[in-house]
C-alpha cells in the first residue's frame, strides 16, 4: 500500500520533471520558429531562384523571359548591395527558366538579391532557414566535431571514455545542460550585455552563468528526484570545468548568433560530444584487453586512438544541406 | 607527487620549483593537464608560444592574487572566487593579445578566452597558492606557467617540423613535408608519442621503475 502509493509518486514527479522539460523545449523551439520565419519576399515576374555551386543561379519566371542580355540583371550581395556581381552570360532553359553564369564564386549559405529589369521583379536568394539550421547541427557534430578536429574538452573526453555507461551518462547530461546554458548565455548577451555595451565582460559572465546553472541543477536535482541525482549528479559537477560548455557561448557570441543558430550550435555539439564519447568508451573497453607496449600504456596510447578518430572524422568534410 | 613538497615543514626555494613545474610535474606531458589548448593552437611554434606566454602571465598573476588574499577568502567560497579571480585575469590578458598581436590573436583568440578553463591554474591556486607565502607562490607559478610554455614549444617544434617543414615560419626542411601533423588528428598522434617519450625517460630517471605520471592522473579541463 504505502510502496505504491510511493511509486505513484516517484512516477508523478518524474512526469513532471519531463512535462518542465518539454515546456522548456517547446518554450526554445518557438523562440527558433519566429526568429527564423523569415518574410516572403513577392519575387514581382521572378518566381523562384536557386544558387548551383559554384557560380550557377537558376531564376523560375512567371513568363517567357523577353531580353536576355546579361545588363538585364542584377545581381548584389546583400552585405553590399550596392557592388554588382559580374554576370557573365545568361541562357535560356524549357519551362520559363533561365540560368545565369557568374563571374565568381556563389555561396550557398550566403544571402543575394536578383534584379531583373524588364520585365520589372526582384527576389532574395537565401539558403531555407531549417537547411542552414540543419547544416550548423551537422557541421558542429561531425564535420568540426569539438573533441576532434577543435580539441575542446579533451580532459574529460580521456577521464571519462574509460566505460560505456559512464560515457553514455555524461553524454545526455552534457547535452542538456549544453543547450540550456547556451540558450542562457545567448538571452544574458543579447538582451543585456550588447545594450549595455560591456561585450568585453563575456569570459566573466560566461563561466558564471554555466557555474550557476550547474550549481542550481544540482541543488534542484537533489531535492527533487534523489535517484536521478544518484544517477547523474556526478557529471553535473565535471561539466562546470568543460572548455565546449564555454567555447559554444563564446563563439555564438562572437559570430552575434540569433536565437535558433546559437540552439543549433549547442545541440550539435552537445550530440558531437556524446557521439565522441560513445565511439571512444567503445573502443576503450576493447583496449583493456590489448597488450599495449609499457611507455604508451594509459593516456598515450588514447592520444593514438583518438587520432585515428579524428582521421576517420575528416571524411565528413563536406557534408552539407545546402545544395 | 605535490603532496610531498607540502608535507615539508619551510616552502621549497626557488630554483627547486622551477625546474618541479618545468621537468618533475610538467602540467602537460607529466600531470597530464589542459590539453585542449596544446593540441590545438601547437601547429606552429608562433602559436604555442603565444598561449603558453599567456597562460604564464594568468598563472602567475593569479597565483599572486590569491597569495595575497588567502587570509580574506573563506574556505567555503574559495573556489567562486578563484574562478572570478582567474577570469577577471584572462579578461585583461585577452584584451592586451588582441591589441598588440591581431593577427597572432586571430587564430588563437579563442583559446586565449578559455584559459579560464583549464585545470592547470585554478589546481594549482588550490594545492599551493592558497597555503603558501607570496614569495614561493611566484616561484611556483612562474614554474608551472614555464613548463606549460616549455611543453607548447615543443609540440609546436614538432608539428611544425615535421607539418611543414619549418620552425618559426622559416623552412628548414627541403623536402616536401608530411601535411599529417598539421592537421587536427595529427595533433593527437604528436602528443601521444611526446608522452610516451617522456614516460620512457621517467622510467629511465626512476631505475626501470613504471610511474603514474602522464598515464595514471586524469584531471578535468
Amino acid at each position: 500500500m504505502v510502496d505504491r502509493r510511493r511509486s505513484r509518486s516517484r512516477s508523478r514527479s518524474v512526469a513532471r520533471l519531463i512535462a518542465i522539460l518539454a515546456g522548456v523545449l517547446l518554450f526554445i523551439v518557438a523562440l527558433a520558429a519566429t526568429a527564423v520565419a523569415a518574410p516572403l519576399a513577392e519575387g514581382g515576374f521572378i518566381r523562384g531562384a536557386r544558387i548551383l555551386v559554384p557560380d550557377h543561379l537558376r531564376l523560375q519566371l512567371a513568363g517567357p523571359a523577353t531580353a536576355l542580355d546579361p545588363a538585364n540583371f542584377r545581381l548584389t550581395d546583400s552585405r553590399a548591395p550596392d557592388v554588382p556581381i559580374d554576370i557573365r552570360d545568361v541562357v535560356a532553359e524549357p519551362g520559363n527558366k533561365v540560368l545565369l553564369t557568374v563571374g565568381e564564386r556563389l555561396d550557398p549559405s550566403a544571402a543575394y538579391r536578383i534584379e531583373i529589369l524588364e520585365p520589372a521583379g526582384a527576389r532574395d536568394v537565401r539558403p531555407a532557414p531549417w537547411a542552414l539550421l540543419l547544416t550548423i547541427v551537422l557541421s558542429s557534430a561531425l564535420i568540426n566535431n569539438f573533441v576532434f578536429t577543435r580539441y575542446l574538452g579533451l580532459c574529460i573526453f580521456f577521464g571519462v571514455s574509460k566505460k560505456r555507461d559512464t560515457a553514455v551518462g555524461m553524454g545526455i547530461t552534457f547535452s542538456l545542460v549544453m543547450i540550456l546554458s547556451a540558450m542562457l548565455s545567448w538571452a544574458i548577451f543579447s538582451l543585456v550585455m550588447v545594450p549595455l555595451q560591456i561585450r568585453f565582460l563575456q569570459v566573466l559572465v560566461f563561466i558564471g552563468v554555466v557555474a550557476f546553472l550547474v550549481q542550481a541543477l544540482d541543488t534542484i536535482l537533489k531535492k527533487t528526484h534523489r535517484s536521478l541525482h544518484q544517477k547523474w549528479g556526478v557529471y553535473l559537477m565535471l561539466i562546470t570545468t568543460n572548455c565546449i560548455i564555454l567555447a559554444v557561448p563564446l563563439l555564438n557570441a562572437a559570430a552575434d548568433s540569433g536565437p535558433a543558430e546559437s540552439f543549433a550550435l549547442a545541440l550539435g555539439s552537445g550530440i558531437g560530444f556524446a557521439l565522441a564519447l560513445f565511439l571512444m568508451s567503445c573502443a576503450r573497453e576493447k583496449l583493456e584487453l590489448a597488450r599495449v607496449p609499457v611507455a604508451f600504456q594509459g593516456l598515450p596510447i588514447a592520444f593514438t586512438l583518438a587520432g585515428l578518430f579524428a582521421l576517420a572524422f575528416m571524411g565528413f568534410s563536406g557534408l552539407s544541406f545546402l545544395r | 607527487m605535490s603532496q610531498t613538497i607540502l608535507l615539508r615543514e619551510r616552502p621549497p626555494g626557488a630554483r627547486q620549483l622551477l625546474m618541479n613545474g618545468i621537468f618533475g610535474e610538467n602540467p602537460v606531458f607529466r600531470l597530464a593537464l589542459s590539453l585542449c589548448p596544446a593540441v590545438a593552437v601547437t601547429t606552429t611554434v608562433a602559436n604555442g608560444i603565444m598561449l603558453g606566454v599567456a597562460v604564464l602571465l594568468v598563472q602567475v598573476l593569479s597565483s599572486v592574487t590569491v597569495a595575497l588574499t588567502r587570509k580574506a577568502i573563506h574556505p567555503r567560497v574559495r573556489i567562486p572566487v578563484y574562478t572570478i579571480i582567474i577570469a577577471v585575469w584572462v579578461s585583461a590578458i585577452d584584451m592586451v593579445l588582441a591589441g598588440f598581436f591581431p593577427s597572432l590573436y586571430a587564430q588563437v583568440g579563442l583559446y586565449v578566452k578559455l584559459i579560464v578553463a583549464f585545470a592547470i591554474i585554478i589546481s594549482r591556486l588550490e594545492v599551493f597558492a592558497s597555503r603558501m607565502p607570496l614569495i614561493p607562490t611566484f616561484w611556483d607559478g612562474l614554474g608551472m606557467g614555464l613548463g606549460f610554455l616549455f611543453a607548447l614549444i615543443v609540440i609546436g617544434v614538432f608539428r611544425e617540423l615535421l607539418g611543414s617543414g619549418a620552425i618559426l615560419g622559416y623552412a628548414v626542411v627541403p623536402e616536401k613535408p608530411l601535411l599529417f601533423f598539421a592537421l587536427p588528428a595529427g595533433g593527437f598522434f604528436s602528443i601521444g608519442l611526446l608522452m610516451a617519450f617522456f614516460n620512457v625517460i621517467e622510467r629511465w630517471r626512476n631505475g626501470g621503475k613504471a610511474s603514474a605520471g602522464g598515464g595514471g592522473g586524469h584531471g578535468h579541463g
